[in-house]
């Protein structure tokens, strides 16, 4: 799954659930998972 | 007072147990109404403890270092008979049936225990003002925050409420409020302190260690945590000849101009005493903080799924939204994140193969303004969170054992400390580095 459909599916799942200030968590979330994926021993992650 | 000053005091009959911890509650009376440490003072139980322990003193039976010892205990510490209330109202009506292991051990190493401290709700936080018992303060100036998860730990030893404290560390929850407080603290290495009978924040990463006002004291309260009650402290070794390395990129890239500087000047001191000071590098350091996010904000997401369903208006508002958002993380990450601590673990095993200790500061900043969300340091603006976790949360991703020692104070006379790691597993090796630094680091407080 690619970050971006996983935020997009987050935020909306958040928003479902009455939690819209949950946004910016995660996009913050978003750019910590990027990081991960990014790093050379995650070398088959999807970005 | 210190716990080795009381004990050669109590043994020289020039104090009871008594007496000092009487001396304990009344700075609790005076100071806790300003300082919000105490969640519960268990004064009647203290008094009755302190008593019995001086009768079997008298009696010649001598449990060792901690024989009447007034110590605080965090309230995430299952104490049998009382709540544990984790500064939380989702905890509300709980009652603990059963001692944790780090408390049966302190009771059987004949401490008095004084009372429960105030915290971080769950220990999600590094500043304890999301608790449901309102914001614990910094003794050195109440404005500020005591550093957290252990807030109310640090400032209770910091205020001389407790001669030590309790606490637990996911991320620097021991270490930063030490720090922030003016106190000694200690995260043993991984797995030593057992963490049953501890509410969780991160069954992967969760410590249990002491904060204290020495090393030595540190040390007498991590063996009793360990069920060794009797153990004394190591003598300090020469300094000349231990064998340093400062972690310098990523970790002194971005320090508040007076916490530099009181580290730099302790560096100093500690090359003039005679300490082999190089510089080493952890070479993956920038991916520390993604690797610890998902690993932490699974593992708390999980515990407590149930109530985030059935009970979530129970928590602080910034707590609820960090716990949502751990049920967001991938299995796919959280593998990730594992990989990456297998290889941080790696590294700073490495670093440490040719020294005695790492060495870096415990805080970038001194305590924080209770309230503030980021702060300035240099030309950039950062988040409170991420930069009070910023040097201490690896150590709870590789395990390594790391301390706190006090390194002098910014012109606010707010207290800045120096951060020694050492082995996996030799938390006692530390220890007597620490006890051998700590004279040279420490001397501008004492001064």
């Amino acid at each position: 799954m690619t970050i971006d459909a996983w935020l997009q599916a987050a935020i909306a799942d958040a928003e479902r659930r009455g939690l819209p200030e949950l946004r910016p968590a995660l996009e913050a979330l978003a750019r910590a998972t990027t990081a991960l994926r990014a790093a050379d021993f995650n070398d088959h992650a999807d970005t | 007072m210190t716990i080795e000053e009381f004990g050669r005091r109590l043994r020289a009959r020039e104090v009871t147990a008594e007496h000092v911890t009487d001396g304990c509650l009344r700075r609790i009376e005076t100071d806790n109404p300003r300082l919000n440490a105490f969640i519960l003072v268990m004064a009647d139980d203290a008094r009755r403890q302190a008593l019995e322990a001086d009768k079997a003193l008298a009696a010649g039976r001598d449990r060792g270092p901690l024989h009447g010892v007034p110590i605080s205990i965090k309230d995430l510490l299952d104490m049998r008979g009382l709540p544990t209330t984790a500064a939380s109202r989702v905890r509300d009506g709980h009652l603990a049936n059963r001692d944790a292991a780090a408390i049966t051990h302190l009771r059987q190493a004949g401490a008095v225990f004084i009372g429960k401290t105030n915290l971080h709700e769950f220990a999600f936080g590094t500043t304890s003002e999301d608790s449901a018992f309102g914001p614990a303060r910094n003794p050195h100036d109440p404005a500020r925050s005591p550093g957290g998860s252990s807030g109310g730990s640090a400032a209770s030893v910091a205020a001389g409420m407790a001669l030590a404290s309790i606490g637990t560390d996911t991320g620097g929850s021991i270490r930063i409020p030490a720090a922030a407080c003016g106190t000694v603290g200690l995260k043993p290495s991984i797995g030593e302190v057992s963490i049953d009978g501890v509410v969780p924040l991160s069954r992967t990463l969760d410590h249990v260690g002491p904060l204290t006002q020495t090393v030595s004291d540190a040390c007498l309260v991590y063996h009793a945590l360990l069920g060794d009650g009797r153990v004394t402290p190591p003598a300090p070794m020469p300094l000349h000849g231990v064998r340093l390395a400062v972690l310098r990129r990523y970790f002194c890239d971005v320090l508040e101009d007076e916490v530099r500087a009181r580290f730099e000047s302790a560096l100093d001191r500690l090359r003039a005493g005679g300490a082999h000071v190089d510089d080493i590098d952890i070479h993956h350091a920038t991916d520390i903080a993604s690797v610890y996010l998902h690993i932490v904000l699974s593992d708390a997401a999980a515990y407590h799924a149930t109530a985030l369903e059935t009970m979530p208006e129970r928590y602080t508002p910034p707590v609820r939204l960090r716990l949502e958002m751990g049920r967001y993380i991938l299995a796919e990450d959280y593998v990730r994140a594992l990989e990456g601590r297998e290889l941080l673990r790696r590294e700073v095993d490495a670093a440490l193969a040719q020294h005695d200790a790492l060495v870096l500061p415990t805080l970038p900043i001194p305590a924080p303004p209770l309230g503030a969300n980021s702060v300035e340091v240099g030309a950039t603006t950062e988040p409170v969170r991420n930069l009070m976790l910023r040097l201490t949360q690896l150590f709870n991703v590789t395990g390594h054992p790391a301390i706190s020692i006090p390194s002098g104070r910014t012109s606010a006379g707010m207290p800045c400390a120096l951060q020694l790691v050492g082995c996996r597993m030799q938390t006692d090796a530390l220890l007597r580095v620490a006890l051998t630094c700590e004279p040279h680091v420490s001397s501008e407080v004492r001064s």
